[in-house]
């Protein structure tokens, strides 16, 4: 017999994969054994011959042979069984098919219910489509469609209709025909006919898809468990097999002693319910077989079906070796490019080595430093493949053998390349190559920079490292995936790894007008940024002077910052609120730095940078930016309370006083509209109208209560300096907690939904004041009153229902997307063509261009190269 | 009254092509007719300009990215 032996070790290639049933006599050929006893171990835990444990299955404990193949547990990967069914049994997986096939033949003589010219023609047609590759699905359709006939074309005979209970009961007129009469009606049509059904007689034949035979899986797809307590536990298909068995041994037993048809058709429907649940135990309209404990049995179909199946669990991903996972915290001394590793993760997982003479001597340190000081080694491959653990006891002789040619598992060590991840791994920034460093204490430590690409937090985020295990791989992620390689998004072809947060409050309190440092604090500051010092001057500094020492010499830029008040002149270079920023060879002249310079998503500068001069260059710039704006920001210190939202009485008077006169006018309009005055807009019925010009009020009633509200505030307050940078908050936020939170929507529109022709008992019926239906007089610091917060409380459970559901979809259209286009492939003439060879564009996005490397999607910005160009003459 | 759904705005140009310019092609983009993306016969367009099966056809059409774009597909079926 052919066993596993023969077979190690022998690599071939797949040609060919035929998809067909398998015949009783293949299941019979396949099978060491035939199993009869539904019983799995003696008294003294020996397998029962010909019982579910049969030692010619299969064995798993390395100390024992196979019966079958002679090959020891472990490198026998097991033989089926089978178990010969007393009576046979129907498929759950082809109730449809075999329902669809009966009703497209004939009851009495067996031929397809079409007259011969239809059969020649459908026969030709699937032909000519088989030879061509194409999908038969929708042919086979139409046989199925049109071969549904009241009468025999060709025995004349009427035909009784057969309808299926799903998912095995089939029904001719009144009655329920039994497995074996729906098996011999299929063994009656012939190949010819089957053909044109869609059943391939050359691979399976219509009458296989009734069991005679049941194939038994090996024991190592079905592991028994042995508890701590010495007790054995089963696997969910062996209890079912049990089942099986037992009932098929009743069978066989009232059969043989001539019991009455009554019970045998009993006990064949009990071997056909446990068939159908060893197959499928969530087949709609049959009860789930359960376990004792009441927990419902995982058999086959549950095994591959679905999130935690073996095709998405197992097969699409995998768990790996070589990887690390824990809690991620900020760090901002390290570099971009640069994870802080923990020590204990860096002495568990690995980079090996291969030894050279060159290399000898330093890998001899690990070893002698051994698995548990650090830069040590685990585990040493010798010349002959044989992996040893490095332990105090066998280091000195392992050293001593140790020559070129070893391949050292060494710890993981300062500068090691190694992949970084965090999920949802939603585009390609959310796996970058960084290099190691060894920290103390238990978490990953990432610069802050690179949030915005891993969209992480450091709430609890946790994030995956993975160890590359070959040079190739090594050097192929230092150049596509390191971190600064991506400083771009191809996304929208701007940087999306930049300054955040407190870097850009920290860029404006630098760089502002009013910020004139001494030379002493000047260069306190940029000790502090690890910045090289600069000449002494015997002068006060600029922050806008220490900003332009990190800027590359040749550097030109001028463009609007997010300062900007949007005023309806520009003064441009001068602004009264230094938003105008100018920076001529490399210094910069006018304007504060903020989140429009170097901030991610939006960093003018930063964008440049990596435009000219290169992604080493842009590096430098971010690390040192941001160290920059750092020491900056504790140079001036920032703070914030509610205090920054504090406005004068006068001022809240004012708003009061505004917002008091919306809401009256919203009660005129809606007095208007009861007495019929009201003209509608076009297109838009009477209360449309009402409604829009309700909306428009009430928005423009918190703009300008806001915009009251802004007006006392100055670039003083902190609050105020964080969200007219784009450090953190916006404008919004602040007058929502000075001066007004605004009108509360559900579905896009005032709240109209609670109480019968109501939103709350509070109200008249049908009443449409401003209040009734959820504005927002207060505002946060105030406090809001109960019906306020009532509908406060609707308008942001929308938000995160929204939020929710939208992430559930996005997820979802991702997975279609991904499975659409991972196999396409972009040659480097721009042609794109799908894993075939079949073409999808002829230009790569039709206009060739990497959107990573253009300007903000665009294939260049003329005006600056024109720019660029005049000031080059 | 029948329209002209060549002159209609949303139908791009199709060009059918000759034989030496579908060798121009094939050899200029690097694949081959058999690797084409393919469209009906009973196409409203390709009725209209009465392309037979095996033709390759030109279709100049606008593009959000590129201004204009060139495609081409193979009539079929």
């Amino acid at each position: 017999m052919e066993g596993a032996n023969n077979l190690k070790g022998i690599i071939k290639q797949i040609s060919q994969i035929n998809f067909g049933l398998m015949s009783p006599e293949d299941i019979r050929k396949m099978s060491v054994t035939k199993i009869e006893t539904p019983d799995t171990y003696d008294e003294d835990g020996y397998p029962i011959e010909n019982g579910l444990m049969d030692p010619h299955l299969g064995v798993i404990d390395p100390s024992l042979r196979c019966r079958a193949c002679g090959s020891k547990g472990g490198d026998c990967q097991g033989h089926f069984g089978s178990i010969n069914l007393a009576r046979p049994v129907i498929h759950v997986g082809f109730g449809d098919t075999i329902h669809k096939i009966l009703r497209s033949t004939c009851n009495s003589c067996g031929r397809i219910l079409l007259n011969n010219t239809e059969i020649e023609e459908y026969r030709e047609k699937i032909e000519t489509l088989m030879n061509n590759e194409d999908s038969l699905n929708d042919i086979i359709k139409d046989v199925y469609n049109v071969s549904r006939k009241d009468k025999c074309p060709h025995c004349e005979m009427e035909q009784e209709d057969i309808k299926i209970d799903k998912p095995i009961s089939i029904i001719e007129g009144d009655y329920k025909l039994t497995p074996s009469e729906v098996r011999e009606k299929l063994e009656k049509i012939t190949d010819d006919d089957a053909f044109v059904l869609g059943v391939n007689p050359e691979v399976a034949r219509p009458e296989w898809m009734v069991l005679t035979v049941l194939p038994v899986p090996p024991v190592t797809v079905r592991p028994s468990i042995t508890l701590e307590t010495g007790e054995r536990s089963e696997d969910d298909l062996t209890h079912k097999l049990v089942d099986i068995l037992r009932i098929n041994q009743r069978l066989i037993e009232n059969m043989e002693a001539g019991a009455p048809q009554l019970i045998v058709e009993d006990l064949w429907e009990l071997l056909q319910y446990h068939v159908t649940t060893y197959f499928d135990n969530e087949a709609s309209g049959v009860p789930p077989a359960r376990h004792r404990s009441g927990r419902p049995l995982k058999t086959l179909a549950q095994r591959l079906k679905g999130k935690e199946g073996r095709f998405r669990s197992n097969l699409s991903g995998k768990r790996v070796n070589f990887s690390a996972r824990t809690v991620i915290s900020p760090d901002p001394n390290i570099s971009i490019n640069e994870v802080g590793v923990p020590d204990m993760i860096a002495k568990e997982v690995t980079v090996p080595v291969h030894v050279n003479e060159w290399n000898i001597d330093e890998i001899r340190k690990y070893i002698k430093n051994g698995s548990d000081i650090h830069p040590g080694a685990n585990y040493v491959i010798r010349l002959d493949g044989r992996k040893i653990r490095v332990y105090d006891e066998t280091k000195e002789a392992i050293l001593e053998k140790l020559e070129p040619g070893y391949i050292v598992e060494r710890h993981l060590k300062d500068g090691d390349i190694v992949l970084f991840n965090r999920q949802p791994s939603l585009h390609r920034m959310s796996m970058m190559a960084h290099e190691v460093r060894v920290l103390p204490y238990k978490t990953f430590r990432l610069n802050l920079c690179v949030c915005p690409p891993y969209n992480a937090d450091f709430d609890g985020d946790e994030m995956n490292m993975h160890i590359f295990q070959t040079d190739e791989s090594r050097a192929e992620a230092k150049s596509l995936m390191r971190v600064q390689e991506h400083i771009l998004s191809p996304r929208f072809g701007g940087p999306i790894i930049g300054a955040i947060h407190d870097h850009i409050s920290g860029g404006y309190l630098l760089t502002r007008k009013e910020s004139i440092f001494t030379e002493e604090q000047a260069f306190q500051i940029l000790r502090k940024a690890k910045i090289p010092l600069p000449k002494r001057k015997n002068q006060d500094w600029t922050g806008k002077e220490l900003f332009s020492l990190l800027l590359p010499e040749k550097l030109n830029i001028a463009y609007k910052g997010e300062v900007c008040r949007k005023c309806d002149e520009c003064m441009l270079k001068d602004c009264q609120f230094d938003a105008f920023v100018i920076i001529e060879e490399g210094q910069l002249i006018t304007g504060s730095v903020d989140e429009k310079a170097f901030g991610s998503f939006s960093g003018k500068i930063l964008d440049q940078i990596m435009k000219e001069y290169g992604s080493d260059e842009a590096r430098k710039f971010l690390d040192s930016s941001t160290n920059l704006a750092i020491s900056g920001i504790m140079k001036a210190g920032i703070t914030t309370s509610t205090n920054d939202e504090e406005i004068p009485e006068e001022a809240k008077q004012r708003i009061e006083a505004h917002l008091d006169s919306a809401e009256e006018k919203v009660d005129q309009l809606v007095e208007a509209y009861e007495n019929d005055e009201l003209e509608a807009l076009p297109g838009r019925s009477l209360e449309e109208t009402l409604e829009m010009k309700i909306m428009q009020v009430l928005g423009e009633a918190r703009d300008k209560s806001g915009e009251i509200a802004e007006s006392y505030f100055g670039m003083d307050n902190h609050s105020v300096i964080m969200a007219t940078t784009g450090a953190r908050a916006s404008m919004l936020n602040l007058t929502q907690i000075t001066a007004c939170v605004g009108q509360q929507s559900v579905r896009g529109g005032r709240i109209d939904r609670g109480y019968n022709e109501r939103t709350l008992p509070h109200f008249k019926k049908n009443e449409l004041g401003a209040k009734a239906r959820g504005f927002v007089h207060s505002s946060y610091k105030e406090g809001l009153d109960p019906i306020e917060f009532f509908f406060h409380a609707m308008g942001g459970r929308e938000g995160l229902v929204d939020t929710a559901i939208r992430t559930a979809q996005s997820g979802y259209m991702q997975r279609r997307l991904v499975n659409a286009l991972q196999d396409l492939n972009v040659k480097e003439n721009g042609l794109v063509t799908d894993n075939r060879g079949m073409v999808i564009q002829t230009m790569f996005g039709e206009d060739g261009v990497d959107p990573a490397k253009s300007d903000y999607g665009k294939a260049a910005d003329l005006d600056r190269i024109i720019d660029e160009m005049r000031i080059k003459k | 009254m029948k329209k002209d759904i060549l002159e209609h705005e949303l139908v791009p140009i199709h060009v059918i092509l000759s034989e030496s310019d579908k060798e121009k092609v094939f050899k200029d983009l690097d694949f081959e007719q058999g690797q084409l993306p393919k469209i009906k016969s009973d196409d409203p367009v390709v009725k209209a300009i009465d392309a037979k099966k095996g033709d390759v056809l030109e279709i100049i059409r606008r593009s959000p990215t590129a201004g204009t774009f060139v495609t081409y597909r193979l009539v079929e079926i």
